[in-house]
C-alpha cells in the first residue's frame, strides 16, 4: 500500500510531463527564403597554434568584402579546433545563433550535409572563374553526391621527415621503397637504441593508411550512398601487415607505440627521439621549433616499388555556407572571397597552408623549396576518406586506431582484426545510408 | 517541482532511446522517427557491450571493496593515533578528496609515466608502460579511484566510530578481544546503517566512473580494452552522435543501479534491519 502510494506521484509527474512535452527537441534547419543585402554576416575560422598571421590576412579581405559591400559588416570569431564539432553541432542545432560562413575540416563534410546543416552552392562553385584550377582531389573533398557544399581552402599532406645528421652518421641512404624505410628504420634503433627507427603511433591513422593504399588496399568502395568496406581484402591486410610489422623492440616497442597518435609522433620527432617520422607540412613549425631544427629532411614517403611514391590523405580544410543564413549571396561571395586564389597565397606566405589551385602551389613550390616534397606526394596521387555521412561516425568511434592497436598488441590478427574493423564499417554505412 | 526535476530528465532519457535521434534529426535534417525497442536490441546483440558491462562490474566490485577495506581500516586507525597524526592524515584525506578527478588523474598517471614517472625510478622497472596491459592500465585507475573515493569512506565511518559509546570498546578490550575481532563483532554491527550509506555511495561512484578511465587510458585504452559502460555511453552519445543509442546505455545502467540498491536494502531488511 505505502509503496503504492509512493509509486503514484512520479507516474503522475510523469503523465503530466508525457502532456506538456512530447518529444525531444528538433530544430528547423530548412534553408532560410531570405536572402538580405545588408546586415551583419558570421564567419567561424579555426584557431591556428599561433593565429594572429591568419587573422591579418583574413582582415584584409573582410576589408575588400566590407568595401564592396555598403551596408554588410563582418564579425569573425576563431574557434578551437578541439571543440569545433560541439560548436558547430550547437549551430546546426539553433540556426538563430548560428553564424554565415563556416571553416570546416573536409572529413566531416558527408556528415554536415547529413545533418542539413551546409548549403549547396553547386551553381555558385561552378560559375566562378577560379574554381577550374581547384585540384581534383580538393574538388571531391567538398563534393557529396555529385553536389558541391562549399569551396576547398587548403590541403594538408603527410610525408617521410628524417634526420639527416644520424643518416650521414651511420652511413644510410635514404629509403626509396617501404620494404628499405622498414630496414633502414631498424637499422637506425639497432645502432642508437634511444631513438625510434620510425616513430609509428597504434592511433595515427592518417600515417597508417598509405602503407595500405601504397599495397593497394582501400577503406572502402563505393559510390554515392551505398559503400562497402575493403579493408579485409588481401592487398589491404598487406598494407596493415606492413605498418604493424614496424611496432616491436626492434624499431617502435608497441607498448610506448601503440597507444601514439600523429601528434605524439610529430613531438617525438621534433624532441630528437626518432630518426624517422611520418608528419605533414602543417607539422613543420613544430619540428623547427624543437631541438632536431636545421637536422632534419623531408622526402615524399616511399610506396611499394622502388621509387615509386605511397598515395598520401588529402586533408585539409573547407569554406562552407551554412544553410540557414539569411545573407545567401553575401555569404556565398564571401566565402569565394575566403578561398580565392590570392587569399590562398598570402595565407601560404602567412601561415604555410599549401594552396588548393594546382597553379598557385606551383608557384609556392618555387618559392619555398621546403614545400617541394608535400606538392611532389600531391600530384603523385592523394586518396581521400569515404563521402559518406557514415564516415564521421567511423572516426569518432576509432574502428581504425582500434584495429591497429588489437593488432600492434596481439589480440587478433590481421586478418581477424580487419574483418571486425570491416563489419563495424559497413554497420555504420548501412545504417547512416 | 522535485519531482518534475527528477523525473523529468529520465523521462527524456527514456523517450529518447526509443527514438532514432542523432546529429541529424537533432539539427533538423531527418525527421525523428520512433524504433521501439530497437536501440536496445541492437545494444544487446553488440558483443562489445557485454564485454564492456562485465568489465564496468568487476572494476566496479574491485573498487567498492578496496575504498571500504581502505576507508575503515583507515578509520579505525584514525581513532588509535594521537592528535597531531590524526590531524596530518585527516588533512591528507581532504587533500585527496578535494583534488578534481581531471588533476588526479593527470598526477597518477605522470607518476607512472615510462619515461618520466618517479614510480619506474624507484622500483627499477625502466621504460615499463602501466598502461599497456589491460589489468594494469585498471589496476591504475583503482588506484586513483580508491585514492580520490576513500576519504568520504574513512570520515563518515569515523564519525559513526566515534557515535559509539566507549564503553562497549572497553569492554571488548579488556575481555581480550583482538583489533579485528573488535572490529566485526563490536564496531561493524554497531555502525551498520552507516556502512550501508557508504557502500551504496561507493557502488553508484565506482559504477559510473567516467573522468578517471577517460583521462588515465586515453578515452578507453589500447584497442578500447578499458572501456566502461560510462565512457561507451559517452563514445555513442557524443562523439559519434548517436544520442539514442546513449541514452539506451544509461536507461541500462540506471536500471543496473536501482537493481542493485534495492536487492543490497532488501537483504538488509530481511536481517532484520531497520535503516
Amino acid at each position: 500500500m505505502k509503496f503504492a502510494a509512493r509509486l503514484a506521484a512520479p507516474v503522475a509527474a510523469l503523465a503530466l510531463a508525457g502532456l506538456t512535452a512530447c518529444a525531444p527537441q528538433t530544430s528547423d534547419n530548412s534553408s532560410s527564403a531570405e536572402d538580405e543585402k545588408t546586415g551583419t554576416l558570421r564567419v567561424w575560422l579555426f584557431q591556428e597554434v599561433s593565429s594572429e598571421p591568419k587573422e591579418k590576412v583574413v582582415d584584409k579581405v573582410v576589408a575588400a568584402f566590407e568595401k564592396a559591400h555598403d551596408g554588410a559588416k563582418v564579425k569573425v570569431e576563431y574557434i578551437p579546433v578541439e571543440t569545433r564539432a560541439q560548436r558547430i553541432k550547437a549551430a546546426f542545432n539553433d540556426p538563430k545563433s548560428a553564424p554565415d560562413v563556416i571553416e570546416y575540416g573536409n572529413t566531416d563534410t558527408a556528415g554536415y550535409v547529413k545533418d542539413g546543416g551546409l548549403a549547396d552552392v553547386t551553381a555558385d562553385f561552378n560559375a566562378w572563374s577560379e574554381a577550374k584550377d581547384s585540384d581534383p582531389t580538393a574538388k571531391t573533398s567538398v563534393t557529396v553526391d555529385g553536389k558541391i557544399y562549399g569551396a576547398p581552402f587548403f590541403v594538408g599532406v603527410r610525408a617521410l621527415y628524417y634526420r639527416t645528421d644520424v643518416f650521414e652518421e651511420l652511413g644510410l641512404e635514404v629509403p626509396e621503397s617501404l620494404d628499405e624505410l622498414a630496414a633502414t628504420a631498424k637499422q637506425i634503433r639497432a645502432a642508437k637504441p634511444d631513438l625510434y627507427g620510425l616513430v609509428v603511433g597504434g592511433a595515427y591513422t592518417y600515417g597508417a593508411m598509405p602503407f595500405v593504399w601504397a599495397n593497394g588496399g582501400e577503406i572502402a568502395e563505393g559510390k554515392g550512398g551505398s559503400y562497402a568496406s575493403t579493408i579485409d581484402s588481401a592487398a589491404a591486410q598487406k598494407g596493415i601487415t606492413a605498418y604493424t610489422s614496424l611496432f616491436g623492440d626492434d624499431n617502435c616497442p608497441a607498448a610506448k607505440c601503440a597507444s601514439m597518435g600523429g601528434n605524439d609522433t610529430v613531438t617525438a620527432f621534433a624532441a630528437g627521439k626518432a630518426g624517422m617520422a611520418i608528419g605533414g607540412d602543417f607539422s613543420h613549425s613544430a619540428v623547427e621549433a624543437g631541438k632536431v631544427k636545421g637536422k632534419y629532411a623531408v622526402v615524399p614517403l616511399p610506396g611499394v616499388k622502388s621509387g615509386s611514391v605511397a598515395p598520401a590523405f588529402a586533408g585539409g580544410n573547407n569554406i562552407g555556407v551554412l544553410k540557414s543564413t539569411t545573407h545567401r549571396t553575401l555569404a556565398v561571395d564571401l566565402m569565394k572571397r575566403l578561398a580565392s586564389k590570392q587569399t590562398q597565397g598570402e595565407l601560404f606566405d602567412a601561415m604555410g597552408f599549401l594552396p588548393t589551385y594546382t597553379d598557385v602551389r606551383g608557384e609556392a613550390a618555387k618559392e619555398e623549396p621546403f614545400i617541394k616534397p608535400f606538392v611532389t606526394t600531391l600530384t603523385s596521387g592523394t586518396k581521400f576518406v569515404p563521402a559518406s555521412p557514415a564516415w564521421a561516425q567511423i572516426d569518432a568511434s576509432l574502428v581504425l586506431p582500434t584495429m591497429f592497436q588489437e593488432v600492434v598488441s596481439g589480440k587478433k590478427d590481421v586478418a581477424e582484426a580487419s574483418k571486425d574493423a570491416a563489419a563495424q564499417m559497413n554497420d555504420a554505412f548501412s545504417s547512416a545510408g | 517541482m522535485l519531482g518534475g526535476l527528477l523525473v523529468y530528465p529520465i523521462y527524456q532519457l527514456g523517450l529518447i532511446s526509443l527514438l532514432e535521434y542523432t546529429q541529424a534529426q537533432v539539427s533538423g535534417g531527418e525527421p525523428t522517427t520512433f524504433q521501439g525497442f530497437a536501440n536496445y536490441a541492437e545494444l544487446f546483440a553488440d558483443p562489445e557491450f557485454w564485454r564492456v558491462l562485465l568489465a564496468t562490474v568487476v572494476f566496479a566490485a574491485a573498487c567498492v571493496v578496496s575504498t571500504l577495506a581502505v576507508g575503515c581500516a583507515l578509520a579505525v586507525l584514525l581513532t588509535r593515533v594521537r592528535a597531531l597524526p590524526r590531524l596530518a592524515l585527516m588533512l591528507a584525506a581532504l587533500g585527496a578528496w578535494a583534488t578534481p578527478a581531471i588533476t588526479g588523474s593527470t598526477v597518477w598517471l605522470l607518476l607512472f609515466d615510462p619515461d618520466f614517472g618517479p614510480v619506474n625510478r624507484i622500483l627499477g622497472l625502466g621504460d615499463h608502460s602501466w598502461t599497456y596491459g589491460r589489468y594494469s592500465a585498471f589496476f591504475l585507475v583503482l588506484l586513483e579511484v580508491v585514492w580520490c573515493s576513500f576519504p568520504f569512506v574513512m570520515v563518515t565511518v569515523y564519525a559513526g566510530i566515534r557515535s559509539v559509546p566507549s564503553e562497549v570498546l572497553e569492554a571488548a578490550a579488556l575481555d581480550g578481544a583482538s583489533q579485528w575481532r573488535i572490529w566485526r563483532s563490536v564496531l561493524a554491527p554497531m555502525i551498520r546503517p552507516i556502512l550501508v550509506v557508504v557502500t551504496i555511495q561507493s557502488v553508484i561512484w565506482d559504477f559510473k566512473v567516467f573522468t578517471q578511465i577517460y583521462v588515465m587510458t586515453n578515452g578507453g585504452g589500447i584497442a578500447r580494452q578499458n572501456l566502461v559502460l560510462n565512457v561507451y555511453a559517452y563514445q555513442k552519445a557524443f562523439a559519434s552522435a548517436q544520442y539514442s543509442l546513449g541514452s539506451a546505455i544509461g536507461v541500462v545502467m540506471l536500471l543496473i543501479l536501482l537493481a542493485v540498491t534495492l536487492v543490497y536494502l532488501r537483504l538488509l531488511r530481511r536481517q532484520g534491519e531497520e535503516l
